[in-house]
C-alpha cells in the first residue's frame, strides 16, 4: 500500500531536553527540519526532573570539568566510555551558559551568577570532598529548560508534529537509515517521513517495571523501533532504582526527607539501616539502601498484608518542618498511599528511575554498531541523544543531575554532526523501500484482524510484574533463569495482543497496544542482558557475585569490563569493549568503587 | 455514543498523559471510576484543567492551590475523590 510521504533534511522523533536541543541546532543551521512527538513538547518527562543539572561553572566554589569527569567514572563504575565522559565534563559549561542565554530563570546568587547546590556524588578533587555543582531552577529545573528550548525551537522555525506516534525505522539494504514510519493521532493516516538525518531522543523505558518513577509515557518506543531494525541495545542490565517510590504507586518521595531526618522501618519498627551502614544509616548511597530495604522484604521483615514494602517514618519530625522543608511530601503520600506523614508512615519500595542502557551512540552523537571487524561502525543517517541513548556516559550507574547535562551535550552534538553530514552530502533523498513501509503496516494490521488474542493491559501487567520480580534491584541467578523463559512466553502473548477498538481517531487502545510492542523489547533485553553478566556492577548486583577480596563489590574486571549488546535477531548477545582511553587526559585507572 | 463524542473522549484521555507521574495516576483512577460518564460541562472543565502546565495543575489536584472558579472546582473534587 501506498503512504502519504513527506520529506525533510532532518527528522527528530521525540520533543524532550534531548530532541529540542537537537533540533535547536538543525533548525538554526537553516535546514529543513521535523520534529515528531506523540505529546505535547513541554509534557515531555523531562518536565519532572527537578534535582538540576551538573557543570563545573565553579560559581559557589573551586570546581573543574576533570573533577567532574573522576566522579562520573566512578559513579559508572568503570563502564562509562572515558572519552563520551571527558567531552560531556568538558562541554557541560558551555551547554548550561547557552541555556542562560536561551532564558532559562536558573537561581543565582548574590553577585548573580548561576546558583549552584551540593548533590550526591559531586566531588571535588578527585573524591575528596563534597562541592556544589547543580544548577537548578527553583524545583523545575527540567520545567524550565523545556520552556527555554521550546520557544527557541518556535524562533527558529522548527515544524513539530503534536501527537502523532513515530512506529519504525525506515533502513534499506545498505543498512542507511532514512526516515520513519509514523501515525498521526487525530485522524489515523500513516506517513512515512523521509530525511537526511534521524534522531532519536525518545527518553526512557521504565514502564518496563511495576514500580516505577517514570509517567505513562515512557515506554521506551525509540528503543523497540531501532531493535526491530537490526540496531542492538547496549547495557541494558542497569537500572537505577531510587529508594523510596511510594509502594504501588511509583511516585518519588526525595531524597531530602531523609535529609531532614526520616528514618525507614521494617515489619518490627527496627531502624534497619543500622546494621546495613552503621555511619551513614538512612542516608548511605542510593544503591544501598535500595538493597537493603530489599533484604528486608526478601528476609521475611516487610510490612503490610503481603510484607512487600517497607515504612519511612517522619511521624518524629515537628509538623512545621515538613510542611515548610519537605513541601508536597505530605500531599504525595496522602493521595497515593493513604497516610498522613504527620501521623503515620510513607509505605516506600525502591522504585526503577533511570535506564542506563539504550541506543550505542559515541560522543558525536552517532549511532554506532558492529560490521565487519569492527564494533562500533556509524550506521549512517541515524543519530540519538538522552535517555534512549547509550553514549555510554552513565556506565553501570548514572550519577543524579548527570542525565539533563547528558540530553544537551549529546543533543548539541548529534544535532552537529547531522548538520555536517546533511550539508556535505550533495545526494538528493534516497527511495524509500517499500519493503520497511510494508512491515509497519503488517504490524498495525495484524494488530486489527487478530481474533481471539492476548488482552493488552493485562499482557503489560504481567510484563510489569515479571520484571519487577526477576530482576529488580537485586538479582539471583536462579530468578533471572527463571525470569528468561518467562519473558519470552510474555513475548508471545504481546504478538498476539487484539484491540477490540477500530477506529480511527484518538484510537488509544492501538496506540498502547503499539507501546507494549516497544516495552516487550526492551524488558527481553534487560532481562537477557542480566542474566547473563555474572559479575555485579554498579547497579546490576547478583546474589551470587558477593563483596570479596578478589573481587571487591562483586565486581569482575578480568572477565566483564565490557559492554553488552543485545540483538533482536535471535535474542544473541555480543561485547565490545570499554573505552578507557580519554581524549585528552590520562586514563582514570579501575578502583573499588566506595562512598 | 455518536462517533465525534467518543473521538473526543478518546482525545481528552490521551490529553491525560502528562509529564508527572501523580497526574498519569491520579487521571487513571478518575477515568476507571467515570467510565464515559462525562457532560459537557465537565468535558469542557477538563479541557481547561489539561491545557495547564504539569506542575501548576499538581498544585490544584494535589489541593495545595485552591481554584474560585466553580467548574474546575467540581472536577478537581471528583479527580481527588477517585
Ligand atoms: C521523577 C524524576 C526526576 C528526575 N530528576 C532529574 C534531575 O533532577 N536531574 C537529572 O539530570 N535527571 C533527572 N531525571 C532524569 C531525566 O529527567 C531524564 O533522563 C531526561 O529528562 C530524559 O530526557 P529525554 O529528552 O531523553 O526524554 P523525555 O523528556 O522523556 O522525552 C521523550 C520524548 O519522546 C517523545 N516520544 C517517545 N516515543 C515517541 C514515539 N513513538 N513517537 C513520537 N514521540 C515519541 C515523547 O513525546 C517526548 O517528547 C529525573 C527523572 C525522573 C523520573
Amino acid at each position: 500500500m501506498k503512504v502519504t510521504k513527506r520529506t525533510f533534511d532532518a527528522v527528530i522523533v521525540g520533543a524532550g531536553g534531548a530532541g529540542l536541543r537537537a533540533a535547536l541546532q538543525l533548525a538554526e543551521s537553516g535546514l529543513k527540519t521535523a520534529v515528531i512527538t506523540k505529546v505535547f513538547p513541554t509534557r515531555s518527562h523531562t518536565v519532572a526532573a527537578q534535582g538540576g543539572v551538573a557543570a563545573s561553572l565553579g560559581n559557589s566554589e573551586e570546581d573543574h570539568w576533570h573533577w567532574h569527569m573522576y566522579d562520573t567514572v566512578k559513579g559508572s563504575d568503570w563502564l562509562g566510555d572515558q572519552d563520551s565522559i571527558e567531552f560531556m565534563c568538558r562541554k557541560a559549561n558551555e551547554v548550561v551558559i547557552e541555556l542562560e542565554h536561551y532564558g532559562m530563570p536558573f537561581d543565582r546568587t548574590d553577585a548573580g551568577k548561576i546558583y549552584q547546590r551540593p548533590f550526591g556524588g559531586h566531588m571535588s578533587n578527585f573524591g575528596e570532598k563534597p562541592v556544589r555543582r547543580s544548577c537548578a531552577a527553583a524545583d523545575r529545573t527540567g520545567h524550565a529548560m523545556l520552556h527555554a528550548l521550546y520557544q527557541r525551537n518556535v524562533r527558529a522555525n522548527t515544524q513539530f508534529f503534536v501527537e502523532w506516534m513515530a512506529l519504525d525505522l525506515i533502513r534499506d539494504a545498505e543498512g542507511e537509515v532514512l526516515g520513519v514510519t509514523a501515525l498521526e493521532m487525530e485522524t489515523g493516516e500513516i506517513v512515512a517521513f523521509q530525511s537526511k538525518a534521524t534522531i532519536f531522543a525518545t527518553g526512557g523505558a521504565g514502564r518496563i517495571y511495576y514500580s516505577s518513577t517514570n509517567a505513562f509515557i515512557n515506554t521506551g518506543d525509540g528503543l523497540g523501533m531501532a531493535a526491530r531494525a537490526g540496531i542492538p541495545l547496549e547495557d541494558m542490565e542497569f537500572w537505577q532504582f531510587h529508594p523510596t517510590g511510594v509502594a504501588g504507586a511509583g511516585v518519588l518521595i526525595t531524597e531530602g526527607v531523609r535529609g531532614e531526618g526520616g528514618i525507614l522501618r521494617n515489619s518490627a519498627g527496627e531502624r534497619f539501616m543500622e546494621r546495613y551502614a552503621p555511619n551513614a544509616k538512612d542516608l548511605a548511597s542510593r544503591d544501598v539502601v535500595s538493597r537493603a530495604m530489599t533484604t528486608e522484604i526478601n528476609e521475611g521483615r516487610g510490612c503490610g498484608p503481603h510484607k512487600d514494602f517497607v515504612l519511612l517514618d517522619i511521624t518524629h519530625l515537628d509538623p512545621k518542618v515538613i510542611m515548610q522543608r519537605l513541601p508536597g511530601i505530605r500531599e504525595i503520600s496522602i493521595q497515593f498511599a493513604g497516610a498522613d506523614p504527620i501521623k503515620e508512615p510513607i509505605p516506600v519500595v525502591p522504585t526503577a528511575h533511570y535506564q542506563m542502557g539504550g541506543i550505542p551512540t559515541n560522543y558525536h552523537g552517532q549511532v554506532v554498531a558492529p560490521r565487519g571487524n569492527s564494533m562500533s561502525v556509524a550506521v549512517p543517517g541515524f543519530y540519538a541523544a538522552g535517555e534512549c541513548a547509550c553514549a555510554s556516559v552513565h556506565g553501570a550507574n548514572r550519577l543524579g543531575t548527570n542525565s539533563l547535562l547528558d540530553l544537551l551535550v549529546f543533543g548539541k552534538s548529534a544535532g552537529e554532526t547531522a548538520v555536517e553530514d546533511v550539508k556535505k552530502s550533495t545526494k538528493a533523498h534516497k527511495a524509500l523501500p517499500q519493503e520497511a513501509i510494508d512491515r509497519t503496516l503488517a504490524r498495525l494490521a495484524r494488530l486489527d484482524t487478530q481474533k481471539d488474542g492476548a488482552d493488552a493491559h493485562q499482557t503489560r501487567l504481567t510484563l510489569q510484574r515479571t520484571m519487577q520480580n526477576h530482576c529488580g534491584v537485586f538479582r539471583f541467578a536462579d530468578k533471572l533463569k527463571e525470569g528468561v523463559t518467562k519473558i519470552l512466553e510474555v513475548q508471545q502473548d504481546v504478538q498476539r495482543v487484539a484491540i477490540k477498538d477500530k477506529s480511527k481517531v484518538f484510537n488509544t487502545a492501538r496506540i498502547e497496544a503499539i507501546e507494549l510492542e516497544n516495552l516487550i523489547e526492551v524488558a527481553v533485553s534487560t532481562m537477557i542482558s542480566a542474566e547473563a553478566r555474572k559479575e555485579s556492577r554498579g547497579a546490576h548486583v547478583r546474589d551470587d557475585a558477593p563483596d570479596t577480596a578478589e573481587h571487591p563489590n562483586g565486581r569482575d574486571d578480568d572477565n566483564w569490563l565490557k559492554h553488552s549488546l543485545w540483538f533482536k535477531e535471535g535474542n544473541r548477545l555480543d561485547y565490545k569493549s570499554v573505552k578507557l582511553t580519554p581524549l585528552t587526559v590520562d586514563t582514570i585507572e579501575l578502583k573499588k568503587r566506595a562512598y | 455514543m455518536d462517533e465525534d463524542r467518543g473521538a473526543r473522549l478518546r482525545r481528552l484521555r490521551w490529553h491525560c498523559r502528562r509529564a508527572l507521574l501523580e497526574l498519569d495516576l491520579m487521571f487513571l483512577r478518575y477515568w476507571q471510576r467515570v467510565g464515559d460518564d462525562v457532560d459537557a460541562a465537565t468535558e469542557a472543565a477538563l479541557e481547561r484543567l489539561l491545557e495547564m502546565e504539569d506542575h501548576d495543575l499538581w498544585e490544584l489536584v494535589s489541593g495545595r492551590q485552591e481554584t474560585g472558579d466553580p467548574q474546575l472546582k467540581g472536577v478537581l473534587d471528583s479527580l481527588r475523590q477517585a
